[in-house]
């Protein structure tokens, strides 16, 4: 079914009575050619590119849980491609680019609002670096200005601009950034991919890897065996975990982060907003609530829920940049598993095992990947190839000294 | 979290630093042959285990100790916390 304001007109006038699930419920078949483990953003997106783009068939998506129940329905659904390093930036770029044309690609309203982020800076050195990224963005064909402090205040008056400690010199501005609704993606990339042929294999869990003379042959679920000549791994913060069943060390450690919402407020934050400095960022969603966030928690964590201490910090961070946030009441925060990579950057990769590809170390920032990971990750699985934009994503650049490392932080991944 | 320093008593987590998996106690020999490779899996590679994982926790807001604390990264529940150094030692380590 093709969705569009005719098929809304039509189904009001007719009790509603058209509208069909949005996709299948399959078994599982014996085998397929392709399995992609982890019904995520990224899972979703590359069994969608592989049937539409890459011409594959015989795809199947094993999720252990529930379509949306990972990371990609537990963000806070930024979207922005404001990078500095040459193996990144190409990619993000080519994601947002991807996202501006999705929703009439995959026939989902996905809610992708371009309202701009802004990244606030406090002292010269900050504004030098902001203006060096800023070129990096341009000159790989994305969209940068620099923000004074007057601009600033015009778009967000309230802010604390004398603050004592980090007052606010200006901001770095992306307007082609901005925010998608996260479930809506994953729902439109699982439609989308489902429309072609794609079974999408709910609670079913990947609990084994199975190899001969050193190809895969398939995986072994809760819901039994299921033969594949070619397996894409994009489990997310379970990574180490899924890859340890081929026996793979992964360069990556899983660490818990927070994120909140405060009560429906009326419109105050028409864009997204990071402090970096105070460990903090906020934007607001179109139901009225502040979404707001900070720093991992820090230690290794399988847990989905977090500890006070970083509760407290975010909510430090928010009090010294918008006093007002204290009137707010908080009405829901929850946790997700990152995947954290030693240089804060992600993998898409080919493994040592024939026909075993693996996508993950998204970190804290995968969600805006995910139409250009989907894509780069089809075009791996389909190709052989990396993709043009992927090339530095591999897992060799550990041993080859080619870390792609925006913090500067070092093998350190509860830093980056 | 509440990490139970082996001669502080019960400390809040907030005090420490975390550092990550206590393998890295176990720095390699640079002179040995394959010390390269061995280098790359120290520094890169790690377990990254759900369930107990013994790790190094750094007490910055007290007594400076390093801490080797097993905890399960499942329930965060603390297992057992021993001195660092203690454990070096035992490994073979002079200090
Ligand atoms: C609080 C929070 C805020 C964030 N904010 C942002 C943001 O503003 N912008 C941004 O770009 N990114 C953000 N991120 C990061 C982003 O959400 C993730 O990087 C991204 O969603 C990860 O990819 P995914 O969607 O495929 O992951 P997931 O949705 O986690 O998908 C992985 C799936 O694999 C499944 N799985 C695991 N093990 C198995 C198995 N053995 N067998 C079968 N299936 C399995 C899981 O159940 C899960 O559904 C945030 C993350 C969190 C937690």
């Amino acid at each position: 079914m093709r969705y569009s304001g005719w098929r809304v007109i039509r189904e009001a006038l007719t009790g509603h009575k058209g509208w069909t699930p949005a996709w299948r419920d399959p078994e599982p078949q014996a085998a397929y050619d392709i399995l992609v483990v982890g019904g995520g953003g990224h899972g979703l997106a590359t069994a969608y590119y592989l049937a539409k783009e890459f011409g594959q068939a015989k795809i199947a998506v094993l999720e252990k849980g529930y379509i949306g129940g990972g990371n990609v329905g537990r963000n806070t659904t930024i979207i922005r491609s404001n990078y500095l390093l040459d193996g990144n930036q190409p990619f993000y770029e080519f994601s947002l680019k991807l996202w501006e044309g999705l929703e009439q690609d995959f026939n989902y309203n996905a809610m992708v609002s371009q309202r701009g982020i802004i990244n606030l800076f406090h002292t010269d050195a900050q504004r030098d670096a902001y203006t060096r990224r800023g070129n990096a963005m341009i000159l790989h064909g994305a969209d940068a200005e620099m923000l004074n402090r007057d601009q600033v205040r015009a778009l967000y008056p309230f802010l604390n601009f004398d603050n004592a400690r980090f007052p606010i010199k200006g901001a770095l501005m992306q307007r082609r950034g901005g925010t998608v609704r996260h479930d809506a993606v994953a729902w439109g990339y699982a439609r989308g991919a489902d429309q072609r042929g794609v079974d999408i294999i709910q609670n079913c869990e990947v609990t084994g890897i199975r190899t001969e003379h050193g190809r895969v042959t398939g995986v072994d679920t809760t819901r039994g065996f299921i033969g594949a000549k070619k397996v894409g791994v994009a489990v997310a913060g379970s990574s180490s975990k899924v890859m340890a069943h081929a026996g793979m060390r992964l360069p990556m450690e899983s660490h818990v982060l927070q994120a909140f919402v405060s009560e429906g407020l009326k419109p105050v934050i028409d864009g997204v907003m990071t402090y970096g400095a105070g460990h903090f960022y906020v934007s607001q969603s179109d139901k009225g609530g502040l979404v707001f966030g900070g720093d991992i928690d820090g230690y290794n964590s399988y847990a989905q829920r977090g500890n006070m201490p970083v509760v407290e910090d975010v909510a430090e961070g928010g009090m010294s940049l918008m006093p007002m946030i204290g009137r707010a009441r908080l009405l829901r925060m929850w946790g997700g598993i990152m995947d954290m990579s030693m240089d804060g950057s992600p993998i898409i990769d080919k493994t040592d095992i024939d026909g075993l590809y693996f996508n993950g170390g998204w970190c804290y920032g995968g969600f805006k990947a995910t139409p250009a990971s989907g894509w780069c990750f089809a075009h791996l699985l389909a190709t052989d190839q990396s993709h043009s934009t992927a090339t530095a994503y591999r897992f060799d650049r550990f041993r080859k000294g080619l870390m792609i490392d925006e913090k500067g932080q070092g093998a350190q991944p509860n830093l980056h | 979290m509440i990490i139970n320093h082996p001669l502080l008593g019960p400390r809040d987590a907030q005090e420490f630093v975390y550092l990550g998996d206590a393998s890295l106690i176990g720095r390699p020999d640079g002179m040995t042959e394959g010390a390269v490779d061995a280098f790359h899996d120290y520094l890169y590679l790690r377990d990254n285990p759900a369930g107990e994982h013994r790790e190094l926790w750094y007490h910055e807001q007290g007594d400076r100790s390093w801490l080797v604390v097993t905890r399960n990264t499942v329930t965060h529940e603390v297992v057992s916390v021993e001195i660092a150094r203690d454990v070096a030692r035992k490994m073979g380590r002079s200090k």
